[in-house]
């Protein structure tokens, strides 16, 4: 009855997760890099929903994770974006080469 | 009936990667926003396809709805800096960042591609009653956890971003 294979969403939820990585690698912006972290969360999400249906659609353990790391992420997203907007104000950017106050 | 599952399928993969690569490629903060939006929407669609529909309407709302907006004033508080800087807005080591990728990327693949012992049960036909039973019984102890702690992220940003 599932005419798609598990493999299609596991193969797109890593693709989905390798953009990520790439965006939150490269980009200079330290909103771009927060905007990377959430793409690899929804790419785990999607994980842990195809494997709740697939493999035990009776427990809802995966479903209940998802909802945990979908509040999760928008804890963090409000915490980050604040410490932006606190840097923003004190050093007058938000590029992440700039910010090297901390820096060894 | 099958057909048209592996083209909603379809649609809502491309809708994903499409909006992902958006993300990571677009030439201001402001379009990547308006890209991740598109990227959240096409998440959305699989969570129905994978008839999970509280987690599709909790995609939309929280992440199509609030992240998304939040990010965008976040960028738009903080633009006069990073339109117009030379270099654009990816760093000097985007090579060796999508090396990495791709690489993780294979991996992935392999470690994907095994026999999965998939059931064939359908989910229960009152999924949504016994998820909320679920949050209120047996996951009772991290659901009260996960809610100071949204708590808690609320007070402690607004008391980081107040001057």
């Amino acid at each position: 009855m599932n005419s798609v294979p598990l493999n299609a969403y596991l193969v797109v939820a890593a693709a989905l997760f390798c953009f990520g990585l790439y965006g939150s690698l490269t980009r200079r912006n330290a909103v771009g890099i927060l905007m990377g972290v959430e793409l690899m969360l929804n790419a785990v999400n999607i994980n842990l929903v195809a494997f709740w249906r697939y493999l035990t659609p009776e427990h809802l353990g995966g479903q209940v994770f998802a909802v945990f790391i979908i509040a999760l992420a928008a804890a963090e997203a409000a915490i980050g974006l604040a410490l932006f907007i606190a840097i923003y104000r004190t050093r007058d950017t938000v590029n992440v080469e700039d910010i090297n106050l901390m820096k060894w | 009936m099958n057909l048209f599952v592996i083209l909603a399928f379809g649609l809502m993969a491309l809708t994903t990667l499409v909006g992902a690569f958006g993300v990571v490629t677009g030439r201001t903060m402001f379009a990547s926003g308006l890209w991740l939006v598109l990227s959240f929407v096409g998440v959305a669609g699989l969570y129905v396809l994978l008839e999970a529909p509280f987690l599709a309407a909790a995609q939309v709302l929280i992440y199509a709805g609030a992240v998304a907006i939040l990010i965008l004033f976040a960028i738009m508080l903080t633009r006069r800096v990073m339109s117009e800087t030379p270099g654009g807005q990816t760093n000097n080591q985007w090579a060796v960042a999508a090396f990495v990728a791709v690489m993780l990327f294979v991996v992935l693949l392999g470690a994907v591609n095994q026999n999965w012992q998939v059931s064939d049960k359908a989910p229960p036909p009152d999924v949504l009653t016994r998820l909320g039973e679920a949050f209120l019984g047996q996951y009772l102890l991290p659901f009260e956890i996960i809610s100071v702690l949204l708590l808690a992220a609320l007070v402690g940003s607004i008391i980081i971003a107040r001057e």
